[in-house]
């Protein structure tokens, strides 16, 4: 179990411990329950109970009209999924993994993102697309792909990637209940960890766009989402260990990004490094050294550096995979070298 | 002409085929002139099509087509003004001036566009479908598409679920024979495209979408089928546009008399005046005054899109994103 900070937020219920899987589910059960058009639909999704088990036992409980097995037909489904948020329901849509995502991304982005504009405000499209997202383990270049910055991208979208389970099952409600098209980047090792922050209250539902400082510090700020969380955090735990404070910033929620946060946290410690397991170019990190560029400047004492993932298709080798992604090491060496710390 | 049509009826759909005609002249001559830009793709020589199949809708259906798309939002009813404005770009198009023709809706219609990616209407279209069915409200998703993207592999996605799921769903093929310049024998490898279901055991059918009733007698089996609990059906309908895929093209892969045949021998609404003439005895001084009201109505709707002011700068920050997020 990681011991996580609390959030901020206000929960009226005790909380409890659970995987992300787990959280994941709740989240839908508690929305389908709560509003008759929400349904589920993807590749396994239903008898099978998920690919990764994210479903598990909603076919159950809801039934075949709610729960829906679709071919393995991601274009087609996920345009379905948009017509029918067009026709007065509101969908989740599970990629298999975002990988898949790609065949889909028409529908995503000209369907769904751009139609309440294109309508003069008429349309909306309330739907989520959901799926683990970024590199799992061994499985090579075609399902290791982060999506953050491909979707973060589009104005139309909302972006999210939680890392704990409290944050997943109240983001995840957040996203249902959404007017927009959100799309909601869970990651496949995250699933079977569990954190011990969620609240059984069904309507406990954090906002989408705020990020939380998961850890507090006065020397280097590093922000990360999803798995790199994690990752950020052990970083911290190490660099305190050699006398740097290090603020960990879970960003959470990609689009609209938490810009104020990271801008508050850089006035107090005049350093940022930016952590993801995406590609460097045109990245989360590029978007947030720019960011910092325009609105914190004065403040940097040294300037933004990116701990991205290697700008290289994902390799299979074990070695090479290790070598392809942010490792902590990789963290506390660039969070020494805005310290200027040797 | 086999099926029957009341006067009245007749006088309806012959309205409204006229109404799409004249308005779309009057869009190139606009397009002619400056005031609409970017792309336009008109309908003029398939009106009957779209006039044909919206006879026989119920309030609770859904229609979703392309981008060849005036003719099925007048046909749904929405107002002449409201898209020569959008064309126009202005604030009183449908789409506040930020769609364009390709990209109008109307909810209150039941109009789901207009969509300018060819073939993505399809699984959208089923989509709508589905949300009938699990609503459990009795519509039916009019799902229309030309030629050219009938070779979208979206569309075989979509016939696909629409046949497993039982979809309430009438895939109208609107074939025009060319996709863009590109003509069906060049593009397609057996051009039956009504028989494309046949693998899911989808019906299909092909008729004359150049004669109404022929398209009124066909889409009723179809849009019967598709509300009857039987799943989609795909309709076929062989049919012409007069002229080139959108307003920047001459149209030279075609012979110049081969267009003007079609409009000699098989103009839908020429054909139709001649039955109503002939057969149901209407006179026509009663074919004239609609004449005369067609041309005033598009006469005040371009007027109102030329007076219409274009949106306010502010209108740029607008609809990216629905407020109210439901926490």
């Amino acid at each position: 179990m990681i011991p996580l900070r609390q959030d901020e937020t206000p929960m009226t219920e005790p909380l409890t411990s659970m995987t992300v899987r787990e959280a994941l589910r709740d989240a839908m059960a508690e929305e389908m329950k709560r509003d008759e058009t929400v349904f589920l639909m993807g590749e396994e999704v239903a008898e099978y109970n998920g690919a990764y088990k994210v479903s598990q036992g909603l076919l159950d409980a809801f039934g075949s009209k709610r729960v829906v097995d679709t071919p393995i037909t991601e274009h087609g489904f996920a345009g379905l999924g948009v017509g029918a948020a067009f026709g007065g329901l509101r969908p989740i849509v599970e990629f298999m993994t975002f990988n898949f995502s790609m065949q889909a991304i028409d529908q995503i982005i000209n369907s769904a993102a751009k139609t309440l504009y294109m309508s003069g405000g008429q349309m909306g499209c309330p739907i989520v697309f959901r799926g683990p997202n970024g590199a799992a383990s061994r499985v090579g270049a075609q399902h290791s792909q982060c999506y953050a910055s491909w979707y973060a991208h589009c104005p139309g979208l909302k972006v999210v990637s939680p890392y704990s389970s409290g944050d997943a099952k109240a983001l995840l409600k957040a996203a249902i209940r959404d007017p927009n098209p959100v799309i909601f980047l869970e990651n496949e090792l995250l699933y079977g960890q569990t954190f011990d922050d969620v609240s059984d209250d069904p309507e406990h539902v954090l906002p989408i766009g705020k990020a939380l400082v998961r850890r507090e510090g006065k020397d280097v700020t590093l922000t990360a989402f999803s798995i790199m969380v994690g990752k950020a955090l052990q970083a911290a735990d190490l660099l305190a260990a050699q006398g740097i404070e290090a603020e960990v910033i879970d960003l959470r929620t990609i689009r609209p990004l938490d810009v104020e946060t990271i801008v508050q946290s850089a006035m107090k410690t005049n350093r940022i490094v930016s952590i993801e397991e995406s590609w460097p170019f045109a990245g989360i990190g590029s978007e947030i050294a720019a960011l910092m560029m325009e609105h914190a400047f004065d403040y940097l004492d040294a300037p933004v550096l990116r701990v991205t993932g290697v700008d290289v298709p994902m390799p299979y080798a074990a070695n090479l995979e290790h070598l392809a992604l942010p490792q902590v090491e990789n963290i506390v060496e660039a969070a020494k070298a805005v310290c200027y710390r040797s | 002409m086999p099926y029957s049509i009341s006067q009245e009826d007749a006088l309806k759909a012959y309205r409204e085929m006229l109404l799409i005609r004249r308005f779309e002249e009057r869009a190139a001559q606009l397009y002619g002139m400056g005031l609409i830009a970017g792309f336009c793709h008109l309908y003029i020589g398939q009106e009957a099509i779209v006039v044909g199949i919206q006879s026989l809708l119920k309030p609770q259906d859904t229609i979703v087509t392309a981008y060849r798309d005036h003719g099925h939002m007048l046909a749904a009813g929405m107002n002449p003004k409201g898209v020569m404005a959008e064309l126009t770009g202005r604030i009183d198009g449908y789409s506040k001036g930020k769609g364009g023709s390709m990209h109008m809706f109307s909810r209150e219609k039941n109009f789901f566009g207009g969509h300018g990616i060819v073939g993505a209407q399809v699984p959208i279209g089923t989509g709508l479908a589905f949300a009938h069915k699990y609503k459990e409200d009795g519509g039916v998703c009019i799902t229309s598409m030309g030629d050219g993207a009938s070779n979208q592999g979206q569309v075989y996605e979509s016939y696909n679920m629409a046949a497993l799921w039982k979809l309430p769903v009438v895939y109208v093929i609107e074939n025009n024979h060319y996709g863009m310049g590109t003509s069906v024998e060049r593009s397609s490898a057996g051009p039956n495209y009504y028989g494309r279901g046949q693998g899911w055991g989808i019906p299909g059918e092909k008729a004359d979408g150049m004669e109404l009733l022929e398209v009124v007698k066909a889409a009723k089996r179809a849009v019967d089928h598709a509300r009857s609990g039987k799943g989609p059906y795909i309709l076929e309908l062989d049919t012409y546009r007069y002229r080139g895929h959108s307003m920047s093209d001459p149209a030279k892969y075609r012979p110049k008399e081969e267009v003007e045949q079609v409009k000699q021998g098989r103009d839908p609404i020429e054909r139709f005046k001649a039955y109503m003439i002939k057969t149901l005895k209407i006179s026509e001084d009663k074919i004239k005054i609609i004449d005369d009201e067609i041309k005033t109505i598009v006469a005040e709707a371009i007027e109102f899109s030329k007076t219409s002011p274009e949106p306010d700068p502010s209108e740029l920050y607008t609809d990216v994103l629905k407020e109210g997020h439901a926490v």
